[in-house]
């Protein structure tokens, strides 16, 4: 063995080859919130609650969603529909609670699958994102429906 | 006694049985679906097509079989009959036929119904229907008729198996409802909006394989797969009492008359235990009732597993299970 290779000296300027390459490399990491990656089209994120072209809720609280999640996670209760909301809502029935708890789920999508109106759906642009409370993981009507389209309207 | 081959199984029945009976005896897969057949009722069945058998041999003492199909519930049993069920395509073909003709002005509303996950019909489009609709005329619309505080009719769903009729014709002293109109334009109704308001008239809805009649004290309060089925009694003066409760929790939702595995009530219930009495506390529960593995209502039902029944005292009847025998 040499002075220089007794001194480590080969070693550290190889190791600092390393680092410098690494500096010139394309980044690993994104800068998120800010930058998003692209997903997969059948990424499957955080539930909506689909209206239809009219602007009602699909949903009819039938129940497959609940029955066919392997996670418990949905629950619901069903009410009657009135006279004069039937912009409101599709159908007879609907929906009064609507809720997921995104702790259970495990998004694997069988709610959609199992969905006979078309009215739930995992979009794949938003996600569940972290929370301080674990109730606040309980999204209601509130969260999961998809908000009205004002400015389509004339 | 008559001895007939059903399926290539050999029974021995009383004389005047009908196919169908017979082929209960059996049990299994092979009993024919009835929908408008209820034993309970006398003069019922023959309407609905779809219990269709082939009889290939119609007795021992005359071999030749019947020309056409036959309706098994309605057909008495004669010694020596060969009778073709699910080993006949014409049967299949024909029964898929009939569930065809059943869902032409049958809504497609099944998420709305409160029947769904213990209907009849959908058991059987299930089984042996299509997936598709190849009818593309507008269904059957009728106008709302209401039936009283207790009793919803969607005249829409009905398919016509006149079950509800022969209830209120035969447990009840006078009907006030009845199937009004001929042919196409057959339908249930109670002529001049008559309420029906007799003790036992909450028993159609559970005659009604389908969900023209259903409970209005039950309606859109849940669905029937997740409320859980308890088996109870109560001290009725105008009944058995004898019932089963559909709750969550401590929570009755809905009061049934006991249903067989042909969905056939064991004993009809008064309206007091049906729609008044949706308290925990006005009943004696017995234990959970046993559900069919294959029904959407066994779904996230867990029953106790018993290995050894004789260890635990008091067990419900739900939970003893037949142990094969060594």
């Amino acid at each position: 063995m040499t002075l220089a290779e007794r001194m480590y000296l080969p070693a550290i300027a190889q190791g600092l080859g390393i680092t410098i390459k690494h500096f010139f490399k394309k980044k690993a990491t994104i800068n998120y919130p800010e930058e998003t990656r692209q997903r997969s089209d059948i990424w499957r994120g955080l539930h909506v609650l689909k209206r239809d072209e009219n602007g009602a809720e699909r949903c009819t609280a039938c129940g497959l969603c609940a029955v066919a999640c392997p996670a418990e996670a949905i629950t619901m209760t069903a009410g009657e529909r009135k006279k004069g909301e039937e912009h409101l809502y599709r159908e007879e029935k609907y929906a009064v609670t609507y809720e997921v708890n995104m702790l259970r789920c495990i998004f694997c999508g069988l709610c959609e699958e199992a969905c006979p109106k078309a009215a739930i759906f995992l979009q794949d642009d938003k996600i569940a994102p972290a929370r301080y409370e674990r109730d606040e993981f309980i999204y209601g009507k509130d969260r999961l429906v998809e908000p009205l389209k004002t400015t389509e309207t004339k | 006694m008559a001895k007939i081959t059903f399926d290539g199984i050999e029974v021995e029945v009383e004389d005047g049985t009908t196919i169908l009976q017979a082929a209960r005896k059996i049990g299994g897969d092979v009993v024919p679906p009835a929908m408008c057949f209820y034993t309970p009722l006398k003069g019922s069945g023959g309407k609905c097509r779809v219990c269709l058998v082939k009889v290939t041999q119609g007795s021992a003492r005359d071999p030749r079989p019947m020309p056409k199909l036959v309706a098994s519930c309605i057909t008495p049993v004669q010694d020596g009959m060969v009778v073709e069920n699910t080993t006949n395509e014409d049967v299949l073909n024909a029964r898929k036929g009939i569930v065809e003709m059943l869902l032409i002005n049958h809504p497609l509303d099944c998420p709305v119904c409160d029947q769904a996950g213990e209907c009849d019909l959908q058991n059987l489009s299930y089984e042996h229907g299509v997936s598709a609709t190849r009818y593309e005329e507008p269904r059957r619309t009728f106008d709302k008729v209401d039936l009283g505080p207790y009793i919803q009719l969607h005249m829409t769903r009905c398919i016509l198996c006149y079950r509800c009729v022969y209830t209120a014709d035969q447990i009840t002293e006078k009907r006030v409802h009845g199937v009004l109109g001929r042919g196409d334009a057959a339908e249930i109704g109670t002529y001049i909006e008559n309420v029906i308001d007799n003790d036992f008239s909450g028993n159609v809805i559970d005659v009604c394989p389908v969900g023209a009649l259903t409970d209005k004290t039950w309606r859109f309060k849940n669905r029937v797969w997740f409320t859980k089925p308890l088996n109870a009694h109560r001290d009725c003066p105008t009944c058995s009492g004898k019932v089963t409760l559909w709750g969550r929790g401590d929570t009755v939702l809905r009061v049934t008359a006991r249903k067989d595995e042909y969905a056939e009530v064991e004993e009809f219930i008064c309206n007091t235990c049906r729609f008044d009495k949706k308290e925990m506390s006005d009943w004696t529960i017995e234990g959970p009732r046993h559900i069919d593995r294959g029904s959407v209502i066994s779904a996230n039902h867990y029953e106790l597993p018993v290995v050894n029944v004789p260890i635990v005292p008091n067990l419900p009847k739900s939970t003893v299970k037949k142990m094969p025998t060594e």
